[in-house]
């Protein structure tokens, strides 16, 4: 199952992050893994949470403009190799790679999260759990 | 079906139309000699008297007035009546730094808000219309006019002046007002609002509207007509000559119909000044014929557009004005290159983008800049750099092909660009020469 991830468009600006930020922290969102892609004019936040839809309304009533897209969250061994031999299978699959950022899984359980997009998430899925990854659902994420 | 004021004068014959301002010229140009020495002497520099001038075809031999003569004549040398006799000033916003004042004699307002109850009357308005009018009052004309002609007209008017956009939105919804008058850039951002307290255009009672007093495009039309629900009419005039309502609307959106009974309209080169033949592109001069207290006689608008007096299929026979180009007083000229602000919007309208812009001009290292500011919206964000840097290219084309000029276009954060209530503050000039 994929996840939906929240990009947010943010002006090139000192304290605009910040704002962002703020809006989030006084409504008790509570975001999973971030990123920030940066450009010479405007930068674009990307941001995983529980709940997309509030965060989506959150964000909007505040005057950001956010765009949702298809991610997939990959669990990775926490080890040397870890990342090298999932994306052994990406190329093996040839999944095209767009970005990707990390995340951490819990504390205790050695293991670390990948946020991957790819090319066309749909079709990419099946293919990597097939090859035994453990690509986390939504509702995998609000467990952790 | 269509609806007139006055559809004796407004689908009168053409024959008809012309013996009325042949006659009302040749009183006028008199009434002018006798009362305005300041336009007679540039008679008698021109070497023309009232006796030159028979019919309308004798229009060209008289003297133009600018702007420029405005400021010479200010306040009282262009007065064509006893003060006494005068009931009210107007005054321009002096957006473009040259406040006008002008003057009316009680006949000169009553046929100016008649023209804006023909104006109204052509949205399809009656009696049973409850008619909002949301341009400024005071000494802005927007206000007293339509105010005026929603009287004539018989409307329920709701006089709130700009400004305090909830309080607007009460009253349009709680007395389901149905027509709405105001700048086309206020009703782009009443729409805004409105669709942002939840009101689709099914839920708002508005059904027309009349918008003038700045340039607007045929784009930022269609989007203001989407989002409220209405058909959205444009009204031309200037305080110089009356106000709005010198020349509107009617269902056909196919030009302003201008009210041939009180003023005489022509096209001339803005360089030699020559009279231009019909749907020649020039800067439209106009001839007040009906005024007493401000008698303009061939008073260049600044504006540039075209006329044609191909039938309209509203029936109505006076002569119709294309919606103007810009005023050539919001003409930029940008490394030698002339830039009217609504073709810009025209670009960003036909590229998904909101008429929220502002347009910065400078000058580095003695070059001029164009930097175009936009906000963001959520159709155009899209998750990929690459995707969004291609919405701007395209955006830089669509300029570069409608000015001939290479723009800078900038994104900006949605909201940031100062909403007005009244003009909209679009070009920030920062060269200094």
């Amino acid at each position: 199952m994929s996840l939906k991830q929240i990009s947010v468009f943010l002006v090139n600006k000192p304290g605009t992050l910040r704002t962002m930020t703020g809006v989030l922290a006084a409504n008790n969102v509570d975001m999973r893994a971030i990123s920030l892609a940066e450009t010479r004019e405007y930068g674009i936040a990307r941001i995983i949470v529980d709940d997309v839809i509030s965060a989506v309304d959150i964000l909007k009533e505040a005057d950001f403009v956010t765009s949702v897209n298809s991610v997939l969250a990959v669990e990775v061994p926490d080890q040397p190799g870890g990342l090298n031999t999932l994306l052994e299978i990406f190329a093996a699959e040839e999944v095209n790679i767009e970005y990707m950022y990390s995340f951490i899984i819990g504390t205790e359980s050695r293991k670390a999260g990948m946020i991957f997009r790819v090319g066309d998430t749909s079709s990419a899925e099946p293919k990597l759990t097939a090859r035994g990854l453990k690509v986390l659902s939504q509702e995998d994420l609000q467990q952790l | 079906m269509e609806r007139y004021y006055q559809e004796e004068i407004e689908c009168a014959s053409r024959e008809t139309i012309r013996n009325i301002q042949n006659e009302k010229l040749v009183k006028q140009v008199r009434h002018v000699w006798d009362n305005v020495p300041y336009y007679r002497k540039k008679m008698e520099e021109k070497g023309v008297t009232p006796d030159d001038i028979q019919s309308i075809d004798d229009l060209y031999k008289l003297p133009f007035l600018s702007k420029n003569d405005l400021r010479t004549a200010y306040p009282y040398g262009l007065l064509g009546t006893d003060l006494k006799n005068c009931v009210r000033i107007q005054s321009t916003s002096g957006t473009t730094g040259k406040r006008v004042v002008a003057f009316y004699t009680q006949h000169d307002i009553d046929l100016w808000e008649e023209c804006c109850a023909r104006a109204i009357t052509a949205t399809g308005g009656t009696n049973e219309d409850v008619c909002q009018i949301s341009y400024g009052y005071g000494l802005f004309t927007g206000g007293p006019g339509l105010n005026g002609g929603s009287h004539k007209v018989g409307c329920l008017t709701i006089p709130t002046s700009s400004g305090n956009t909830d309080r607007q939105i009460m009253f349009i919804m709680d007395l389901q007002a149905t027509i709405l008058c105001c700048t086309p850039s206020y009703a782009a951002y009443l729409g805004e609002r409105m669709k942002e307290l939840g009101y689709g255009p099914d839920d708002i009672p508005l059904k027309a509207g009349i918008f003038g007093a700045e340039a607007w495009s045929e784009e930022m039309r269609r989007d203001i007509e989407a989002t409220l629900g209405i058909k959205a009419y444009d009204i031309y005039g200037l305080t110089e000559l009356s106000g709005p309502g010198v020349a509107f609307e009617c269902s056909a959106q196919q030009g302003m119909h201008i009210n041939e009974d009180h003023f005489i309209a022509e096209i001339v080169d803005p360089d030699t000044l020559e009279v231009l033949p019909e749907g020649s592109e020039g800067e439209l001069v106009f001839t007040a014929i009906d005024k007493e207290a401000f008698p303009m006689i061939r008073y260049r608008t600044r504006d540039i557009c075209r006329l044609t007096r191909e039938k309209c299929s509203c029936g109505r026979t006076h002569v119709r004005m294309a919606k103007p180009k810009g005023r050539s007083d919001d003409m930029l000229i940008i490394r030698g290159v002339n830039v009217f602000p609504s073709q810009i919007e025209t670009v960003l309208l036909n590229n998904g983008y909101a008429a929220n812009y502002q347009i910065i001009v400078d000058r580095v290292n003695n070059t001029d800049t164009l930097d175009v500011q936009v906000e963001m919206t959520p159709e155009m964000f899209t998750d990929n750099v690459g995707e969004i840097a291609d919405r701007q290219r395209v955006l830089v084309d669509g300029l570069k092909s409608m000015l001939g000029l290479k723009a800078k276009v900038t994104l900006v954060a949605p909201k940031s660009i100062t909403r007005s209530e009244g003009k909209a503050v679009r070009v920030i000039d920062k060269r200094k020469i």
